[in-house]
């Protein structure tokens, strides 16, 4: 049976079509109107059981993946598992068999090891959502950022997307390179070269180390999060020198598109890779909106990988 | 019986003189006593190969594990264990211990660790442990970073006219990676090390054997610019040579799509270009041999996360199955072949075996270089069925094994 979106799991951006992008894309748009309301819940996923694995630690993805079970009606239940409780003994796979043996409906899972996701994947019998796997992919950052482009912008195909910053460590790029480029935008990626990963034009990307360069005429900024840990030298000589070649200034915004929309993951490092007159402007800054959109587009993810489990007409 | 054996009506692939002629061998105490026709005399046991091919057990330069099911099946008759055991092979009793381990089926020959605890840092004792059966000196699964170290222990290898085996992956690009630098690691997000690893390693310790005048050997090198060095050092006439596993003659590194950890291997596997360039190495004799670095690993060192798990492969029983491609490739002849797998280590590290002439130890195999079989991980006699292979079709596989005149299995 063919439908609009016929993959068990969602692992990664990789090998999913345009039309199914959008399809997840549209089906988003459903529930950002419910979020605004006042009374916001949805009974649909009742019965159904939710777990979130977070093998790495997380607030705000692990919030918003709650927000949207909760909203939708399923019970969630949140497993926070720091790194080292797992290196005390018990392997990932029998991890994963027991959340299986607990008859799971869903499971959402975010680890520090890239191919982790895929791994449990096979492993189990519900579907699973992949919340960031190691530096591989965090394909819901990748729809939600989509979704706030083409809300914003209109469109996204035709237009040119900066992400700046560590690319090399970033899923959050390598996942919005396939999902942007997929869609027909024009993706740059800029960074210093030392978190530049190397062959990343065959991604479809075109690479920058000049911040400028990279930036000239882009619709959309995109910043990334610099891990701390990167700049004591081993990658980058100091956060003043970062902020200096490749923060995010109102100076240098305005090499981008006059109308250029500024958007950052989270959580920012404020003065390091962005300052705070450019997070928080009131017209070009969709950072907040990403985070809104982000709980509109898990919904839709949860409620489209278990339509087939709650025998929905047409998906089943 | 005292190991009187004669095997007929096959066909006899003599590694040395590069020939593959019809007829038979004669096994009379452990040793070949006649090759190729000759009368049967009534007192022996005959085995008829049926038109399969005889050729010397093969000999693996470089396994991890003493396996011995994997090596029967695989026919290999003298396996040369890397000192990385736990606890390592820094010291004349255990190297004693390992040599005496496979005995009488399989002969073990263990290569003495070149640091103490392999840890790169103090010279261990080579000397001692050459006279407890060491056939060679090993820096073990990493490189040595210290250059000094390293130089010192070529000069006191010379001198014990011992071979250094090195790996050659320069430690400070390597450090942490798991993949060789490129597409495919890049879209995987997995931390990688640029190819060239290998040939900064290579160049240093070509640089050092030649001043030291010890001879050097390379156990596995995978990539053109490795190759281009150890061609140059073999044209100035150094006494360098380096070996490949056919993993890294088969497959690049798109074998890692997926996450595939059978696939994680040490050095890792290369670029395309780097693997066509190894075939052409292989073709021109750069390469002097082949080893399957038969690293048996259970589940809960493969079914992991790629980064978690552990790098290597099960390789022993296929070493000959996966190599007899190059032969149907028409890359090498197939007494080149067998050349690779058992005369070249055997002269390399002055072992026993590797040889059809009259008194050369009967350490022989039966092969059928066309049989089709299917490599399935799930049925493997090795400990382990980390095979990159799992599934794939292939031709030729090892009829029987026999060693010092006593069929096997």
């Amino acid at each position: 049976m063919s439908h609009s979106f016929p993959h068990r799991h969602l692992t990664g951006i990789y090998g999913l079509l345009p039309h199914e992008i959008l399809f997840l894309l549209d089906e988003a748009e459903q529930w950002i109107a419910l979020n605004r309301a006042t009374s916001k819940h949805d009974d649909r996923l009742s019965g159904l059981t939710l777990i979130n694995a977070f093998f790495e630690n997380s607030t705000r993805t692990l919030l918003s993946f709650e927000i949207a079970g909760k909203r939708l009606g399923a019970d969630v239940v949140n497993m926070q598992v720091g790194a080292s409780s797992v290196k005390k003994g018990e392997t990932l796979i029998d991890t994963a068999m027991t959340l299986n043996a607990m008859r799971a409906d869903m499971i959402v899972i975010r680890h520090q090891s890239s191919g982790a996701v895929q791994l449990i994947a096979d492993k189990v019998d519900c579907p699973v959502l992949n919340a960031g796997d190691g530096r591989h992919e965090h394909p819901t950052q990748a729809l939600l950022d989509a979704l706030t482009i083409r809300r914003r912008k209109g469109r996204i195909a035709g237009l040119v997307v900066a992400i700046c910053g560590d690319i090399l460590h970033s899923r959050v790029a390598r996942s919005n390179i396939l999902a942007l480029t997929t869609l027909g935008a024009e993706v740059r990626v800029i960074a210093p070269p030392t978190l530049m990963p190397a062959a990343i034009d065959r991604m479809g990307a075109v690479h920058f180390s000049d911040f400028d360069a990279g930036l000239d005429g882009a619709d959309v900024v995109m910043m990334l999060r610099l891990q701390n840990e990167r700049m004591d030298g081993a990658y980058l000589p100091s956060p003043r020198e970062f902020h200096a070649l490749y923060g995010l200034t109102p100076e240098r915004l305005e090499r981008a598109a006059p109308d250029a929309l500024v958007m950052h993951p989270g959580p920012m490092n404020r003065g390091v890779e962005i300052t705070s007159s450019v997070a928080d402007h009131p017209t070009r800054s969709a950072i907040t909106e990403q985070v809104e959109m982000g709980v509109a587009v898990r919904m839709a993810c949860l409620d489209v990988l278990t339509r087939k489990r709650r025998g929905v007409e047409g998906w089943a | 019986m005292n190991g009187s054996l004669a095997i007929l009506n096959g066909r006899i692939v003599d590694p040395t003189a590069g020939t593959v002629t019809n007829g038979g061998i004669l096994v009379r105490d452990r040793r070949i006593a006649a090759v190729g026709l000759f009368e049967c005399p009534s007192d022996v046991s005959v085995i008829d190969a049926g038109g399969a091919h005889i050729a010397p057990g093969l000999i693996d330069l470089g396994v991890f594990s003493i396996d011995l099911k994997a090596f029967t099946a695989g026919g290999i008759t003298r396996a040369v264990l890397m000192p990385d055991q736990s606890p390592p092979l820094d010291h004349a009793a255990l190297v004693q211990r390992a040599a005496a381990a496979g005995k009488p089926d399989l002969w073990i020959h263990p290569l003495a660790a070149a640091t103490k605890g392999l840890a790169g840092a103090e010279m261990a004792e080579m000397g001692l442990m050459k006279a407890g059966g060491a056939c060679g000196v090993a820096t073990g699964r990493r490189w040595i970073a210290d250059a000094g170290v390293m130089y010192r222990i070529l000069c006191y290898a010379k001198a014990l006219d011992m071979v250094v085996i090195s790996h050659a992956e320069d430690g400070g690009l390597t450090a942490g990676a798991v993949a060789t630098e490129g597409e495919y690691a890049t879209r995987m997000g997995l931390s990688a090390a640029p190819a060239i690893a290998e040939a900064m390693a290579v160049a240093r310790d070509i640089m050092l054997a030649e001043q030291s005048g010890a001879r050097l050997h390379f156990r596995q090198l995978t990539t053109k610019r490795a190759f281009d060095l150890v061609r140059d050092a073999k044209r100035r006439g150094l006494p360098v040579s380096c070996g490949i596993s056919p993993a890294h003659l088969l497959l690049s590194d798109i074998a890692v799509g997926g996450f595939r950890t059978f696939a994680r291997l040490s050095p890792p596997l290369r670029s395309e270009d780097d693997r066509q360039a190894a075939l052409d190495a292989l073709a021109d004799g750069t390469i002097d041999l082949l080893c399957s670095s038969h690293d048996p690993l259970g589940p809960e060192a493969k079914r992991l996360p790629f980064a978690d798990a552990d790098p290597g492969m099960s390789g022993a029983e296929t070493l000959l199955s996966l190599s007899l491609a190059l032969v149907r490739d028409g890359r090498i002849g197939l007494s080149r072949l067998i050349e690779l797998l058992s005369a070249a280590p055997a002269r390399l590290l002055d072992l026993p075996g590797g040889s059809m002439t009259v008194g050369a130890e009967a350490d022989l195999i039966l092969f059928d270089p066309d049989k089709p079989w299917r490599i399935s991980s799930d049925a493997m006699a090795s400990h382990a069925g980390n095979t990159p292979f799992d599934g794939l079709p292939v031709q030729g596989k090892v009829l029987r094994t026999i060693k010092g005149g006593v069929a096997l299995g």
